[in-house]
């Protein structure tokens, strides 16, 4: 493993109209960390997550993938990329999971597993459902691989999502408040995955509301309020000697 | 999550299932009267009334049935090619496109079709015979025709239509589902290829069997400009054999037999799609 950092985030703003979400933000996963996002509502977290695989365009700033920045040009004082070919490239992986799963209803799980790998890597079918199989085993899906997602529970679906990034052996995975629309019940076992792949050493950014679970897997964590960093720090540090007074209130809050 | 109870989607079911399923259903008591007084009404009509027209008339009738069956097929195929530009670009399309998308639509489906039938088969008939130069082109022995016309009028006239169910139909898939396919890295093509169209076109495959009935039943317009359909090959025999009523219901029978097979084969092909939520 190099010691490259696998995504790096260089002062981005981010302006919707004239409301700067994002003012300023700056953040290092290197190869194995595990970065949790937390703060309120409105403080930019998925804003920022969504940036680095540029579904949402920055106002200024930069983004590297693994040493690699977006190619970026200005139109008429807005940002946007200026080479679709590399932010397709990039994308590919950069899995994303969503909060609202947003599994492709028209296929199967397994079909939803292997779409990427088959349609925008470019590895065989029976490749790609070798290693579907496998990473739907993984995720504890195995026996579903040919139901449709809306067969499947919430966590199931998921579960499914995450399989879907795992398929695509990504750089880092991209976790947009993942359990957030889930029933209680039905949490956990989400978690338990994302428990799992983090202790593999996968590079992860996770934006979540689940503090217990930030303090248990996170290698770093960012508050981030109202567009900036307000601190950062071990997970130990953040949950267990907060300075800033606003974090200190947001952890009374959550907990 | 709506809280409403959704019935669920019935899986796809085999043909064998479909069919016994619909014997099962044939059999309550109200159904066999109906189907015996229906029966009975048949068999009055063969006894009693005039068929003796019918074989003289049988390959004149067949070839009538190819004409509308042509026409209603290849209206339907090059009216839905057309109908995918015309709702995507309602969708996503800069103004200009979208304004002339809307207006199409709208001027087609706000006027009748057999204005448009003659607008199109008498109006632009007569302009292209002001062209003598179009008349040495391999164009013409098209253009001297009244089919080629019949079958422009009918493929806007389904364009325009199923262009408004596919503008509804695109607007309709969630958003998170593009987001997701542009998120793993597909381009802008592949997202509509893998996941946009096919969406959109499950979603709109019921309305697509009433559009597709519908247009079975525009064909006999076709008739007022000369084409042969099976509308026009009856007329001649009411024409030549002074009756009214067996050719007449002649053709009843035939259009509700094509309309049942369509509706039959549609509805089979929506229980085979992957549609769930």
């Amino acid at each position: 493993m190099t010691d490259q950092p696998a995504i790096q985030v260089e002062d981005l703003h981010k302006r919707f109209g004239t409301v700067e979400v994002l003012k300023g933000v700056s953040l290092t996963a290197r190869p194995g960390d595990v970065v949790a996002v937390i703060g309120g509502s409105g403080s930019g977290k998925s804003t920022m997550l969504r940036c680095i695989n540029l579904l949402e365009t920055p106002s200024a700033g930069r983004i590297s993938i693994k040493g690699e920045a977006y190619e970026m040009r200005s139109v008429r004082g807005e940002m946007e990329p200026a080479n679709r070919k590399q932010v397709q490239r990039i994308r590919a992986h950069l899995g994303m999971v969503f909060q609202s799963f947003n599994l492709w209803p028209h296929r199967t799980v397994l079909g939803n597993v292997t779409e990427v790998p088959i349609h925008v890597l470019g590895v065989k079918r029976a490749e790609a459902e070798a290693r579907a199989i496998a990473v739907l085993e993984r995720v504890g899906l195995g026996d579903k691989r040919d139901a449709w997602p809306a067969q499947l529970s919430g966590g199931q679906q998921q579960r499914c999502a995450i399989a879907r990034v795992l398929a695509v052996e990504p750089t880092a995975m991209l976790f947009d408040e993942p359990t957030s629309a889930l029933d209680p019940e039905l949490v956990n076992e989400v978690l338990s995955v994302i428990r799992d792949l983090a202790s593999e050493k996968r590079t992860m950014i996770l934006v979540t509301h689940e503090m217990a679970f930030a303090r248990d897997v996170a290698t770093h964590v960012i508050f981030l309020r109202d567009g900036r960093i307000e601190e950062e720090g071990p997970p130990e540090q953040i949950f267990g000697a907060p300075r800033s007074p606003h974090l200190q209130q947001f952890i009374r809050s959550v907990a | 999550m709506p809280d409403i109870d959704i019935p669920a989607r019935p899986t796809p079911a085999s043909p064998a299932r479909i069919l016994a399923r619909g014997v099962r259903g044939l059999m309550m008591p109200h159904r066999i009267a109906m189907a015996l007084v229906a029966l009975a009404g048949l068999v009055a009509m063969v006894l009693m009334m005039d068929w003796s027209w019918l074989p003289a008339y049988l390959p004149r009738l067949w070839a009538g049935l190819g004409m509308t069956l042509a026409m209603l097929g290849a209206s339907v195929v090059f009216g839905f090619l057309i109908a995918l530009p015309l709702g995507v670009a309602q969708v996503i399309g800069p103004r200009p496109l979208r304004w002339l998308a809307l207006g199409f639509c709208t001027v087609i489906r706000g006027t009748p079709l057999l204005l448009q039938l003659w607008l199109i088969y008498f109006g632009l008939g007569s302009l292209f015979a002001q062209f003598p130069e179009l008349r040495e082109t391999w164009l013409w022995p098209y253009l001297r025709q009244a089919w080629p016309y019949g079958l422009f009028a009918l493929t806007i006239s389904f364009a325009a239509y199923q262009g408004e169910v596919m503008r509804g139909a695109f607007a309709g898939v969630p958003y998170g589902e593009l987001e997701a396919a542009r998120a793993f890295g597909m381009s802008r093509g592949k997202v509509f290829r893998r996941v946009w169209f096919p969406r959109a076109l499950y979603r709109a495959l019921p309305t697509l069997s009433g559009e597709i009935i519908l247009q079975l039943k525009s064909t006999p317009l076709l008739a007022t400009i000369t084409v042969t359909d099976l509308y026009a090959v009856i007329t001649r025999v009411r024409q030549a054999t002074f009756l009214t009523y067996e050719p007449l219901l002649f053709l009843v029978a035939v259009y509700l037999c094509l309309s049942a097979v369509l509706i039959g084969v549609l509805r089979w092909m929506e229980t085979r799609v992957p549609q769930h939520g």
